[in-house]
This record gives C-alpha cells, sequence and structure tokens, in this order.
C-alpha cells in the first residue's frame, strides 16, 4: 500500500510539472506575441486557456483522491499541499497570460505608439523567475526557491518606475492613452506573473522545510544549505 | 519535580532474559494528556507500556533497570504495593476482556477487590463509571444482564468503565481498538478525548491514523530506542527525524 501512495505521489509531480511547462510555453509565446506586435498569437493564447483550466482541475482531483485514499503524512502531506497551492498559481499564470495577450491585440490593431518603457528587463526577469520556480520545483531545492523571491523585489520595483513613466507619456501623447494603459496593465500582469512565480517558490520552500515563509520578507535562513 | 508531569521514565532498560527489548528510555507524560506510543511491531512500545503499572513483574526471566516515576515516587520501589500501584494506573487491553459476570458485577468488581461494602455507594461508582465510558445510556436497562452479551466495542467501553471505576490518575491502553468496527473505534476515540480531561493517558497503537487523531503528543519507537517524541500535530506535519519521518509515510525497510 506504501508503495503504490508513493507511485501516486511520483504521478502527480509529474502532472504539476507538466502543468508548469505548459503555463511557462504560454507565458513565453504571449511575451513573443508582444515584442512582436502578433495579434494571432496572442488570439492562440487566449483561446487555448481552456486547457490550463481542464488541467489545473484534473490535478485537483488527483490531489483530493489522494488525501482521501492514502491519508498522507509529514512530507507527502505537505507535498500534496503544496501542489494544491501551486497548481492554482499556476491556473493564475495562465490567466495572467490571457489579459497580456487581450493587451496585446487591442495595441496591434492601433498605430504603433513610441514605449516610453523597456519592457525587455522586465518580461526576461519575469520569465526568469518563473522558470527558477518550476526549477525548484522539480529538484526540491529550497536555495533556488528563495533566489526567486529576492528577485520578486526587482520586478515589483521595475513596475513601480513604469508606471510613473507611463504617467508622464500620457501627459505627452494624451489622444495615445488608450494604448498607453494598455502597455501599463501589461506591466502589471508581468508583476503578477512574478508574485505567482514567488507564491510557488514560497511552497516549495515550505514542502522542503517544513517552514511557511509566506509573508517574511527576506526572513527565510535554510538549516540545510548554505548562502551562497 | 514539574507538577504537570504525572510520570516519568527515567534510563530505563527492559530485558526479557539476555534480551534487550528497550535501551535507555526517557520520557515524561504530561498530566491529562493523551500520549501515543507508535512504532513497527517488536520496537518496545508495548513492552514500554507494561513497565507503567509493573505487568512485566509477571514475565519469567524479565528485568528491568531504572526507574518509573508516578508523581516523583520510583513504582520500582521494593515497598511499593503493586495492587495499589494499579488501582492509581488502570489498564485496557487490546481484546475485550469482560468477566463472564453481570455488566454491574464487571464495574463493581474491582470496588470489592479494594475493600469496598457500601452497596449504594458501589452502585452509584457503577454508574458514574459507565456514564465516563459513555455506556451507560446503551446498558441501563439490562445491567444485570451478562457482560458477554455486549457487542464488541460495547465490551470495550465496559472494560474501560471497569478501569475507571476505582478512579486511577492514569489509563494505559493496549490498542485498544484493534478488535473493534470503526464506529465503535471512532466511540473509544471520543471517549479518549473526554476522558483526558480527568486522566492522564498513555496509548500503544499500530494505527497511525489513530495516533494521529487522539494523541498531545506522540512518541516513536524503533528497535527499543525512543527515537522522537513531540508533539503530534508536529510528529505528522514535520518530524525532526527521518526515520520518525520514513516510519510515518510508510517508506520503512
Amino acid at each position: 500500500m506504501e508503495r503504490h501512495l508513493q507511485k501516486e505521489l511520483e504521478s502527480l509531480k509529474k502532472y504539476i510539472l507538466s502543468l508548469g511547462a505548459m503555463v511557462e510555453e504560454r507565458v513565453r509565446k504571449v511575451i513573443k506575441a508582444f515584442e512582436t506586435r502578433d495579434a494571432d498569437t496572442a488570439g492562440e493564447v487566449v483561446n487555448s486557456d481552456w486547457e490550463v483550466d481542464e488541467f489545473e482541475v484534473a490535478v485537483e482531483e488527483e490531489c483530493l483522491k489522494i488525501l482521501a485514499l492514502h491519508q498522507p503524512v509529514a512530507v507527502d502531506l505537505r507535498f500534496i499541499c503544496a501542489v494544491i497551492k501551486i497548481n492554482n498559481d499556476l491556473e493564475r499564470i495562465g490567466d495572467e497570460a490571457v489579459n497580456i495577450a487581450e493587451r496585446v491585440a487591442y495595441i496591434s490593431k492601433r498605430p504603433s505608439i513610441k514605449i516610453p518603457v523597456d519592457y525587455g528587463v522586465m518580461a526576461e526577469k519575469t520569465e526568469h523567475m518563473l522558470k527558477q520556480s518550476l526549477d525548484s520545483l522539480v529538484n526540491l531545492d529550497a536555495g533556488l526557491a528563495n533566489k526567486v523571491r529576492l528577485a520578486d523585489d526587482e520586478v515589483d520595483d521595475i513596475h513601480v518606475e513604469n508606471y510613473d513613466k507611463v504617467k508622464v507619456a500620457i501627459r505627452v501623447q494624451p489622444e495615445r492613452v488608450g494604448s498607453l494603459i494598455n502597455l501599463l496593465q501589461i506591466s502589471r500582469h508581468l508583476e503578477r506573473i512574478a508574485d505567482h512565480a514567488t507564491n510557488i517558490a514560497e511552497e516549495v520552500i515550505y514542502m522542503v522545510e517544513g517552514v511557511i515563509h509566506r509573508h517574511k520578507k527576506n526572513g527565510y535562513q535554510s538549516d540545510s544549505s548554505e548562502e551562497d | 519535580m514539574d507538577s504537570s508531569i504525572k510520570m516519568a521514565v527515567n534510563d530505563l532498560d527492559f530485558f526479557y532474559a539476555d534480551f534487550q527489548a528497550l535501551h535507555r528510555i526517557l520520557l515524561k507524560f504530561t498530566s491529562n494528556q493523551v500520549t501515543a506510543l507508535i512504532g513497527p511491531s517488536g520496537c518496545g512500545k508495548s513492552t514500554l507500556l507494561r513497565c507503567l503499572n509493573r505487568m512485566n513483574d509477571l514475565i519469567p526471566y524479565s528485568r528491568v533497570k531504572g526507574q518509573v516515576l508516578l508523581e516523583g515516587r520510583n513504582i520500582y520501589d521494593p515497598n511499593v504495593d503493586v495492587v495499589t500501584l494499579r488501582r492509581h494506573i488502570g489498564m485496557v487491553f487490546q481484546k475485550p476482556n469482560p468477566f463472564p459476570k453481570s455488566v454491574f458485577e464487571n464495574v463493581a468488581y474491582g470496588l470489592r477487590v479494594n475493600g469496598m461494602r457500601d452497596r449504594s455507594m458501589i452502585t452509584e461508582r457503577v454508574e458514574k463509571s459507565l456514564k465516563q465510558a459513555a455506556l451507560w445510556e446503551e446498558v441501563k436497562d439490562r445491567i444485570h444482564e451478562s457482560a458477554l452479551g455486549l457487542s464488541g466495542g460495547q465490551q470495550q467501553r465496559l472494560c474501560i468503565a471497569r478501569a475507571l471505576a476505582v478512579e486511577p490518575e492514569i489509563v494505559l491502553m493496549d490498542e485498544p481498538c484493534s478488535a473493534l468496527d470503526p464506529i465503535a473505534t471512532q466511540k473509544i476515540e471520543e471517549l479518549i478525548h473526554q476522558l483526558k480531561e480527568k486522566y492522564t493517558i498513555v496509548i500503544v497503537t499500530h494505527n497511525m491514523q489513530q495516533a494521529a487523531r487522539v494523541s498531545d503528543v506522540t512518541a516513536f519507537f524503533y528497535l527499543g530506542k525512543l527515537i522522537e517524541v513531540d508533539e503530534t500535530k508536529k510528529i505528522f506535519t514535520r518530524p525532526s527525524l527521518k526515520e520518525t519521518s520514513d516510519y510515518i509515510t510508510g517508506r520503512f525497510g
């Protein structure tokens, strides 16, 4: 019976990692669509969001099944609780990708505009955080997860800067306020993706260490690994 | 000594002839708490439980080293009277073992052995014990019928009532639900929750979910050693030691 539980947990891990890969791919795709003003690709992201939604429901049902049938404890219980929350974060990241896609569709249909902010750095950092959070999940690496937590502040700061820059740009080109607000929204959605990646990283730390680090800014101290 | 510590096991070794079943056990039982002893078969948990009211005295070639202190007094002192000791420390066994007597007489038995003669006092104590054991409502109309006519779950609660009748301070339970169905098990578990208001309880169980449900503190034993003891909620969410984690998650061996 115990071996059966281990098999179920292994298959659940594969499941959540597949969802992670699926969501990561969508974020990559929508960022590319934004860079190239590609409304078609953005449309694909919007129209296929149901795949993420269905996957999320399937993962949750799997978690509930294991909880009901095996009553796992200790590290196994922490794993399932973490997967339930990570599952939710991944689905929300999928939604944020859709939100960005809708903004891209709006902007693409209008005359091009001089972008007051550099989205390249922000998008790259966000994508990197998401990738690292998923890598920390694959390898149960609390140290890597902590790097994601620390990187979140950088993305938050960029978003604040973007807000100020867009405000100035609206004064300069008030006739383009629609596009500029949409640009600001994209900054907001990227920042939210980074937040969800941070949540995932915090869940990984909980899974590994058994300690909840949420709401503690930079308070994480690993028991087992040295800071580098 | 900390007044909340009802009983303390101090460097206890136990031997069955040449075989050492317990190695320097150090463990404290807090008043009005339920302590669960868990571990695989042969880990020493039942042996320890039986050391707590000297049930192992009867085993030939066995010997004990170290102390078991009941409120500071070593129960292995030569001048301790074992019968009196067991009035303070009651025990409930794996299989319900009522005497082939009436329900009433089962509960009254210990009182009579301890010299109680006043009939109304006995009647009062029997009713109180059956109520404490959550059995009164089910047996009050057939209190003078044979206890062997009760269901397994009722028989086990009768044994608990029998243990409570002499007003012990500590109740030891050796897998009290292993012969019971889930509904009877649930009733005993509920009862354990209620009983800890008055008693200090030590329970041996093979059912880890039961340990998780009923106890405040869990002690994990392996190969005659106490590996880890901590609050139950900690043991079952983040045990400190890998051995404990491997056992409770079923990764053992």
